[in-house]
């Protein structure tokens, strides 16, 4: 198998008092080891649903998912959600402690790494948004994930530091050489982070296209954004979205 | 308007209020005083400040004054105590198993409705006249605005941070411990103002009813004997305990409260 997980044939339903809802119709996708991949389309689509689903959060009505190997899944949620009460360090060594394999030195090395040293020892309040959402990433990352889930990562941050705040993330995933998998309603941000995008009709979702990101000079995200593929793609992926299925 | 001059009028308003808070008292005190020597009111019905003086201090000296003290104080202490660590516990339970809140719930809302005092001959009845049913009074009266309150606060846990926990496959026990307790610390500290007041009606309404001793029963005793100095004076120490049992919570609450 050549990539680290293959979704097959997903389909949700959900049961309510009014009847059963279909989320997702039909849904396959397949992601490469170490590479960076994104799933966009429609607020309510149900992208949401769908990394629930591989990160075994919520259960399939049916399909399956294929991993390479027993890989371990990091989960990144839109909001940064550290405790208030706990200092970044506690904040960062969270997930370790919850998984009983904590390792301050591990932890401690990532936060020197990724610029936030000389904040151990202070409070979520004292820091910046995107610095926070960093100590979040850390969270995930100490635990060592083979598979990054990234739900919406920076839909919180303001417009200028959402640019700044997603170029590190990126350079971060890089970095440790993870895989990742982000869903995001912004085409921009997943074209400008991706290697792949897959496009997500309208709910009941089903896969409507899928795109492999090729860009001659790619570097950072940022960079990204004023190549000449860019909007090629932004231009495509906006005119799919529209078109019925 | 400096800043001095603005901080000048500050201090001097503050220090009016005093004033006039200590002079409404000592004038309350003072007509008072004069109304029952002039006997312009039955000072064997309203007494008076120099009896209710004469009457603490005659108690103090026969150090029956700290027996009451004591007994109602220690009573205070075990139902708030227990009422706490039980409303604690219930909230707990009932987050722990929604649906368990759920069936208790029509339940919950009549016991808190209910005027409590209404079970005092059945609590007699049942658990006899003695301490017991003081404590049992003073719980059924704090105890479901415990259960309440704590439970609403552990509800108002951040759903994200749940979620959060989830991602990592964090254990119930695990959430509890990490998230949803510290989350309510501050909203369960706060009950405790409420608990304090409730448990004092309490704990008063148990003595009437049963006791051999404590404030309550001073009070209770002067009615029957028509010793109304005694009467007035079981009032004033009550005041003053109920003051300083709830400016100890409020103490208790600016040191214990944590902001983020």
């Amino acid at each position: 198998m050549n990539n680290l997980i293959e979704v097959e044939n997903i389909k949700k339903n959900y049961h309510t008092l009014n009847g059963e809802i279909e989320a997702l119709k039909d849904v396959s996708l397949e992601v490469k080891e170490g590479s960076f991949v994104s799933i966009v389309g429609t607020s309510g689509c149900g992208k949401s649903t769908l990394l629930n689903i591989i990160a075994g959060l919520e259960d399939k009505t049916s399909g399956q998912i294929k991993f390479k190997k027993d890989i371990k899944i990091g989960y990144m949620l839109q909001e940064d959600a550290l405790l208030p009460w706990l200092t970044v360090l506690d904040n960062a060594l969270l997930g370790l402690k919850i998984t009983k394999e904590e390792d301050t030195e591990y932890v401690k090395y990532l936060l020197k790494t990724y610029g936030l040293e000389k904040f151990m020892d202070k409070y979520p309040k004292e820091l910046s948004g995107g610095m926070k959402q960093r100590v979040a990433l850390i969270r995930t990352l100490a635990t060592k994930p083979d598979l990054l889930l990234l739900d919406e990562p920076f839909s919180a941050l303001d417009y200028q530091s959402r640019l700044k705040v997603s170029n590190d993330v990126y350079n971060i995933i890089k970095k440790e050489k993870k895989t990742a998998i982000m869903i995001t309603h912004d085409i921009a941000e997943a074209i400008s982070l991706s290697e792949e995008v897959f496009l997500l009709s309208k709910s009941p979702a089903i896969l409507k296209k899928h795109y492999d990101i090729i860009m001659k000079e790619r570097s950072t995200p940022i960079k990204n954004r004023s190549l000449p593929e860019f909007s090629y793609y932004y231009d495509m992926i906006w005119r799919d979205i529209d078109e019925p299925i | 308007m400096s800043q001095s001059d603005f901080i000048k009028k500050y201090k001097r308003n503050k220090r009016f209020i005093k004033v006039m808070q200590f002079l409404i008292l000592l004038s309350f005190i003072v007509i008072w005083q004069i109304l029952s020597s002039t006997n312009v009111i039955n000072s064997f019905i309203y007494s008076s400040p120099y009896n209710v003086f004469i009457t603490i201090k005659n108690l103090a000296i026969s150090k029956e004054l700290f027996t009451h003290i004591f007994t109602t104080l220690s009573e205070i202490f075990i139902s708030f105590v227990l009422g706490i660590s039980l409303g604690l516990f219930i909230a707990i339970l009932f987050y722990e198993c929604p649906t368990l809140a759920k069936i208790f719930d029509p339940y919950l809302t009549v016991l808190n409705s209910l005027p409590k005092v209404a079970l005092g001959p059945i609590i007699i009845i049942i658990f006899g006249a003695n301490t017991k049913s003081i404590i049992i009074m003073a719980l059924l009266i704090n105890l479901i605005v415990s259960i309440i309150s704590i439970y609403s606060g552990l509800k108002e846990t951040d759903k994200v941070r749940l979620k959060m926990f989830d991602t990592f496959k964090a254990t119930k026990w695990q959430k509890l411990k990490m998230l949803v307790l510290p989350s309510a610390y501050n909203s369960i500290i706060a009950s405790l103002k409420l608990n304090i007041s409730l448990t004092l009606i309490g704990v008063i309404t148990g003595e009437f009813l049963v006791s051999k001793s404590g404030i309550g029963y001073l009070i209770i005793y002067g009615t029957q004997v028509f010793n109304l100095d005694l009467v007035i004076s079981g009032i004033i120490i009550l005041l003053v305990i109920s003051y300083i049992l709830y400016k100890g919570v409020i103490l208790l609450e600016k040191i214990l409260i944590k902001t983020y």
